[in-house]
């Protein structure tokens, strides 16, 4: 009678604890990508940028870490700043993405570059860009090109 | 007096009449407005310069491989820009406002020349910038020297620019100061145009110039 009890205890434990462990696992990031956009390219074979808003409206910090797309040789994620007139490009390794927070990529900021791309970026069109997080899964996007 | 005005014939003012002067009072109320905005100085979004001397000449090969000087211009308000064609955040939005302000000028828009000079002259070859350029508009300059003559030009302008090694494929990028230079018809830099002026308030700075 006693070990039964005790065998009833230890499942109301572990049915609680994979219960926590459950709705931990749906407390992570949760990111939603909008008003994805990309200038068009000025040259056959040169560089595009591609901006837009990332919300993550979850209850854990995520970070971008990298994009791909078919369209380009290289994917890097840059961060332009200005200070005194001069205007600074930088390749950076990611961009945090906070909890409950929304961040803008946009031009003189962060801002998704295309290098060597194989295509014209002509006004009207669109094109492809996955972006990769530390926590969360790939988002594929398509990307409208028009001028800002 | 009291006799001159017995003898003046009683006058009324007829609706006609007064329906004349009404519409000429509001229609001096409604130029008040008006007439203030004209009077009010231009606001510029640029920074007026008084030069005391004329801006630095200097000779460069054009996209389509001219020899291009400033002194070529004279008459004409020049932009000049110091950029590079890698750049795919700054640049292309300074140089599509410089076309979109010399669309709203219309005819007078013909009295402006667009000078872009890369900072990068050892990847920006004159065929990479005719390419360049003609994405934007196709009176736009190209111009470009080697790295010692555009630090020379850039040092007379006032313009900053260094290679900065970097990780990313592309090897090197350059920081550059992104503001727009404007010399006026005789010669003079007048103004200096910071980034993140629109085309429509680029237009207008370009206008006054113009105009005085």
């Amino acid at each position: 009678m006693k070990r039964e009890k005790i065998y009833v205890l230890l499942l109301v434990i572990i049915m609680v604890l994979s219960l926590t462990a459950c709705s931990s696992g749906a407390e992570g990031p949760d990111l939603k990508v909008t008003k994805a956009w990309g200038r068009p390219s000025a040259m056959m074979k040169g560089n595009g940028a591609v901006y837009m808003l990332i919300e993550n409206k979850g209850s854990q910090d995520d970070q971008l870490v990298g994009a791909s797309s078919n369209v380009a040789d290289a994917v890097e994620v840059h961060e332009t700043s200005m200070a005194d007139g001069v205007m600074k490009m930088k390749h950076i390794m990611g961009i945090d993405l906070p909890a409950g927070e929304t961040v803008e990529l946009k031009s003189g900021g962060y801002h998704i570059m295309l290098i060597g791309i194989n295509e014209k970026f002509e006004v009207g069109s669109t094109i492809t860009v996955t972006l990769s997080f530390e926590k969360s899964d790939d988002i594929t996007l398509e990307v409208e090109i028009r001028e800002e | 007096m009291s006799a001159a005005e017995t003898n003046l014939p009683k006058k009324t003012l007829g609706w006609p009449k007064l329906l004349a002067a009404l519409v000429i009072l509001a229609i001096l109320l409604a130029g008040i407005p008006l007439l203030v905005k004209r009077l009010q100085p231009h606001q510029f979004s640029g920074m007026l310069l008084q030069s005391p001397d004329k801006a630095a000449d200097f000779t460069l090969m054009s996209h389509d491989q001219q020899e291009v000087s400033l002194s070529d211009f004279r008459g004409k308000v020049v932009a000049i820009y110091f950029g590079y064609v890698s750049c795919p955040d700054i640049c292309p939005v300074t140089l599509a406002n410089l076309r979109l302000a010399r669309n709203l000028l219309g005819e007078q828009g013909n009295d402006v020349q667009v000078l872009m000079i890369t900072v990068d002259p050892e990847r920006d070859t004159p065929e990479i910038m005719a390419e360049f350029i003609a994405h934007f508009d196709p009176t736009f300059i190209g111009l470009s020297g080697d790295l010692n003559q555009t630090a020379e030009i850039a040092i007379q302008y006032g313009v900053y620019f260094e290679k900065q090694e970097t990780s990313s494929v592309l090897g090197y990028l350059v920081d550059h100061t992104a503001t727009v230079m404007v010399i006026d018809p005789d010669g003079y830099l007048r103004l200096v145009i910071p980034f993140g002026t629109t085309g429509k308030e680029m237009a207008a700075d370009l206008k006054y110039i113009l105009e005085h």
